[in-house]
């Protein structure tokens, strides 16, 4: 059974540890978006001895790659992309404190390992629910890599954003396996 | 030969591309309500009542659907007998300029070398076919990368023939998962070449979703593939369910002797598009 846990930012080893697949999870604090082009250039910047525009400790990095702001919100719509393309990148984060990711779509076997390896989570929100995710979204600033525009890296304040548990700490998966002959 | 003012065209080809994406289409919206009417899984419901509510919303604050508003693209019938002032493509392009800025909506062109943005949506993707007459119809379609990601194009042998087609196309949904933001709308262009196989696929997605093709043949087969990618399984947002797809599209062409070309174009589930005649 799917237990529904209030938790805030930074995350800890046991708030990570508990969590099982289908588990919901309302996040309240602070989380950093970064989608394909921001992770090429932290990596970069790691390469490099560089510090990060954000603190990995606790942290969760949420992909995605919001519409632009209309005059009195905070941000446009804002829901998840694809979480694969960011595969390559992960488990190096994850290695550094990284705590979660948030997105949608499968992950590759390198990622559940270090979720593992780690204690670390990754996160489903509703791809293509921008709107309604939109609404726990109470303020957005960006932090670094203002020119890459809808990619650069954002601080947002979330309350009760709303996460489902897809792949969990202890190598669960929730995504149900297609039924092929 | 009838002129139409390039004004009209960058009005309607903005209009579009905003209402298209802070609108759910009637025929989705409908198809939402009849699929989670019939799914028993608590995952599958719960993620049709989000969609709903994001449709909603979207609907009552003007924020886009989704925050992937897409590549713009555009299918247009253009009659022989008309023109556009300063040219169709530029109207057009000024047009999706137009509604991506004054929408709010994101601007996700860029180069494939550098990633650099273009900054305003364009160039948008535009097929035109000539047809009598000297009326200009255009439909619109905003297509986000993630469902456009799990599209391909493949070359069957003709001794394959449907069969091979029908596996193709269901492991290929099947492989695609949760990625494309299933339950999705699945494009099949069988025929052509390499790129008509391609456009046909994708233009078949602006399809009405009950719509039956005239052919009973092809209608059948549209049936046969809707009901093999449903029984996979993947449902909504690939929790589980009995709605993987909320409809199979397909487009027949000739072809070559030696080929059975076979395009999929995988669409996410708010299957975005709006279509006007001017």
């Amino acid at each position: 059974m799917s237990t529904t846990y209030k938790l805030t930012t930074p995350l800890a080893d046991e708030d990570v540890a508990k969590l099982a697949i289908g588990d919901v999870v309302l996040l309240t604090g602070t989380i950093y978006t970064a989608r394909d082009a921001a992770h090429k250039r932290l990596v970069e910047s790691l390469d490099k001895g560089e510090p990060l525009p954000f603190d990995l400790k606790g942290a969760l990095i949420y992909y995605v790659g919001p519409s632009p702001a209309p005059p009195g919100r905070p941000i446009g719509a804002a829901g998840p992309t694809t979480s694969y393309r960011m595969d390559s990148y992960a488990p190096r984060l994850h290695s550094l404190g990284l705590k979660a990711t948030i997105g949608k779509g499968k992950r590759s076997d390198e990622v559940k390992a270090a979720l593992k390896q780690y204690t670390a989570v990754y996160f489903g929100a509703t791809g293509g629910a921008g709107a309604l995710l939109s609404q726990r979204i109470k303020a957005a600033r960006v932090i670094a890599y203002e020119d890459l525009g809808p990619e650069a890296i954002r601080e947002l304040t979330v309350e009760d954003f709303p996460l489902l548990v897809i792949n969990d700490a202890k190598g669960g998966e929730l995504y149900v396996k297609p039924k092929l002959d | 030969m009838r002129t139409i003012a390039a004004a009209d065209v960058i009005e309607a080809v903005a209009t579009m591309a905003m209402e298209s994406n802070v609108e759910l289409p009637a025929d989705v919206w409908a198809k939402f309500r009849e699929c989670a009417a019939r799914e028993e899984a608590p995952a599958a419901r719960e993620i049709f009542r989000q969609l709903l509510e994001n449709a909603d919303l979207a609907k009552e604050t003007r924020l886009p659907l989704c925050q992937d508003t897409g590549l713009a693209v555009l299918f247009v019938e253009m009659g022989e007998d008309c023109r556009v002032e300063g040219g169709l493509r530029a109207a057009i392009d000024e047009g999706v300029r137009k509604g991506y800025k004054d929408g709010y909506l994101r601007k996700s062109a860029c180069d494939p070398f550098t990633r650099k943005n273009t900054g305003d949506n364009t160039p948008a993707i535009i097929h035109i076919d000539l047809v009598p007459g000297d009326r200009l119809k255009i439909a619109f379609m905003a297509k986000g990368g993630g469902s456009e990601n799990m599209s391909r194009v493949t070359f069957l042998s003709p001794a394959q023939g449907w069969p091979g087609i029908k596996d193709f196309v269901v492991r290929r949904v099947a492989e695609a998962g949760p990625n494309p933001c299933p339950p999705t709308v699945i494009g099949v262009g069988i025929g052509g070449n390499a790129e008509l196989s391609a456009i046909i696929a994708k233009k078949a997605l602006l399809r009405e979703l009950d719509d039956v093709h005239p052919d009973p043949d092809i209608a059948a087969k549209e049936r046969e593939l809707l009901d093999a990618i449903n029984e996979l399984g993947i449902g909504p947002m690939g929790l589980g369910g009995k709605t993987t797809s909320l409809g199979v599209k397909i487009a027949v062409a000739p072809c070559h002797l030696a080929s059975l070309p076979l395009a999929v174009n995988v669409q996410c589930h708010s299957s975005r598009h709006r279509e006007v005649i001017l």
